[in-house]
């Protein structure tokens, strides 16, 4: 799972495609996890940094990591 | 160190350049109590979904209404519309404050008789009278309000036999102006129908004619249309006096004034474009009182309103059952109340409020029902905070026609509630078992042993 390249974030959850010219707010777990993308942390790392800093459990991390993904996709953020 | 709140990750495409104008928000502020009482508590203690009325906004409303209606014109009397509402707790609130009963079926005269209203201060409307519930009606002295031609001479044949003359009134439809003119109940103004069937009334000698009934229309948006059928029926009134020797002695507009839920497709919230009762009771009264009565004759004003007091003081209280993404990247969120409940859902857009804490950030949704059926949806597109399993949510203004026209279909219909003016609740209906469901079947002695 990899970000496109050139995709812009801010710290206060701004993003943007230069690609196809949308931006997106994002939530702070959203941009946080975005960060953590660009930075390389793997998805089990970044899943891991979640468990150990958020009151979530692992089945609820799980489904709303799987739903993520498809709003990634569906945003056109992912370079797969 | 105590763990940071999980909120689930969401973005949101922006679009610029689609700003609303009318700057309406979101509701996302979360609605916790309900006249002091917990809604948590609530669902914990009957369960979820549950129907909660409120007696105090119940009150608060009526009393509103009758000083809107009452300051401009000296006799008003309202009669509670049972179909909108007629668990007997709510009823009985109404007819406490005055309200005497305005009923469409025998089922619904024998609910008014049970709660206690005296037979003369029933109301009989609607198309469908047996001989056996017109002969009870007769018997208390109740309006009788005939709907058609059929029922008139069904009237007069009963009357053959019997040496009491029943009160009655006809039910008149008329073009006030609005559209779809509602021609199928009661006798045509234009056409000459209605003056018609009060020749007939007249000249029967059986039935005793004492009043004139409309009922123009439903989700009324426009309070001129009222003065309109005033006038009308005025005009009845009148001949009716003058050619029939007949004295009206109330005139009935019956119901149709709209409550503030926001039908489907509508550009502006309801509480922006809805006329208030006050505009309703200036048209009417306005129009009685200009309309030509001599100030010692003036006819006893009659409203049938239903939906506009009791809708504000009903609320469904539910529960968020699953979420999913549909194939268009849509969120859809499944409550465990759907439109076998929450009837008006087909017309309106109901304002949904969470029952918790949120941040800010909200998406849209389509909201869908628990039934496995595809027209089980709530709201098409609603924005509403990040909802996750077993949240809670506040379905506002639920308190006209859903709790009669709920369907007892794929779910059970929930417990209904109240809550009193001290804020102690009362259940004031059970939710409904297999054995409630059941017990109305009977099982052919061959069917009644399966081998699999």
């Amino acid at each position: 799972m990899q970000l496109r390249k050139n995709i812009a974030t801010s710290e206060s959850g701004f993003i943007f495609n230069p690609a196809t010219g949308d931006s997106f707010s994002a939530n702070p777990l959203a941009s946080e996890i975005i960060t953590l993308l660009k930075q390389g942390l793997s998805v089990s790392e970044i899943k891991k940094n979640i468990q150990e800093k958020y009151d979530v459990e692992n089945g609820q991390l799980e489904k709303d990591w799987d739903d993520f993904l498809l709003q990634l996709r569906d945003a056109n953020l992912l370079d797969n | 160190m105590s763990k940071l709140r999980y909120e689930r990750p969401v973005i949101q495409k922006m679009n610029a350049g689609l700003m609303n104008k009318f700057g309406t928000r979101t509701e996302y502020e979360p609605v916790k109590q309900i006249d002091g009482v917990s809604v948590a508590s609530i669902i914990k203690e009957y369960g979820s979904p549950v129907f909660v009325m409120s007696e105090r906004t119940i009150r608060k409303t009526y009393k509103e209404a009758v000083r809107a209606f009452k300051t401009r014109y000296p006799k008003v009397q309202f009669a509670w519309s049972y179909k909108t509402n007629y668990i007997n707790a709510v009823c009985n609130i109404f007819h406490q404050e005055g309200s005497w009963a305005e009923v469409v079926s025998g089922f619904e005269y024998n609910k008014a008789l049970g709660n206690g209203v005296p037979g003369n201060k029933i109301i009989f409307n609607g198309p469908e009278k047996t001989n056996e519930e017109l002969l009870l009606a007769i018997k208390n002295d109740s309006l009788i309000h005939i709907d058609h031609f059929d029922e008139l001479y069904q009237l007069i044949e009963i009357c053959e036999h019997l040496d009491k003359k029943p009160r009655v009134a006809i039910r008149v439809n008329m073009d006030t102006g609005v559209y779809p003119m509602w021609d199928r109940f009661g006798f045509n103004y234009e056409n000459g129908s209605a003056w018609n069937a009060l020749t007939k009334i007249v000249a029967s000698g059986k039935l005793q004619l004492t009043g004139l009934h409309c009922h123009i229309g439903t989700y009324m948006l426009s309070s001129d249309a009222y003065a309109v059928a005033v006038n009308k029926l005025s005009d009845l009134a009148f001949k009716c006096k003058s050619q029939l020797n007949a004295s009206i002695q109330y005139l009935d507009l019956g119901g149709g004034f709209p409550s503030a839920n926001t039908l489907r497709g509508a550009y502006l919230p309801a509480s922006d474009t809805n006329p208030s009762i006050d505009d309703f009771a200036e048209a009417i009264t306005n129009a009685i009182l200009n309309a030509g009565f001599k100030t010692d004759e003036l006819p006893l004003l009659i409203l049938e309103t239903g939906r506009a007091l009791v809708d504000e003081a009903g609320y469904l209280l539910g529960s968020v059952l699953a979420n999913k993404r549909l194939s268009d990247g849509r969120r859809a969120t499944i409550m465990d109340f759907g439109v076998n409940i929450l009837f008006t859902s087909f017309w309106y857009e109901h304002k949904i409020s969470p029952a918790q804490d949120f941040t800010h950030h909200t998406e849209d949704m389509v909201l869908y029902g628990p039934l496995c059926m595809n027209i089980d949806m709530v709201r098409e597109s609603v924005n509403l905070p990040l909802l996750n399993r077993g949240d809670q949510v506040v379905v506002h203004r639920v308190g006209a026609y859903n709790m009669t026209q709920w369907m007892q279909f794929i779910q059970m219909r929930p417990n209904v509630v109240m809550i009193d003016e001290s804020g102690n609740t009362h259940l004031i209906r059970k939710a409904e078992d297999l054995k409630y469901i059941e017990q109305l079947e009977e099982m052919p002695k061959h069917l009644s042993s399966i081998s699999l």
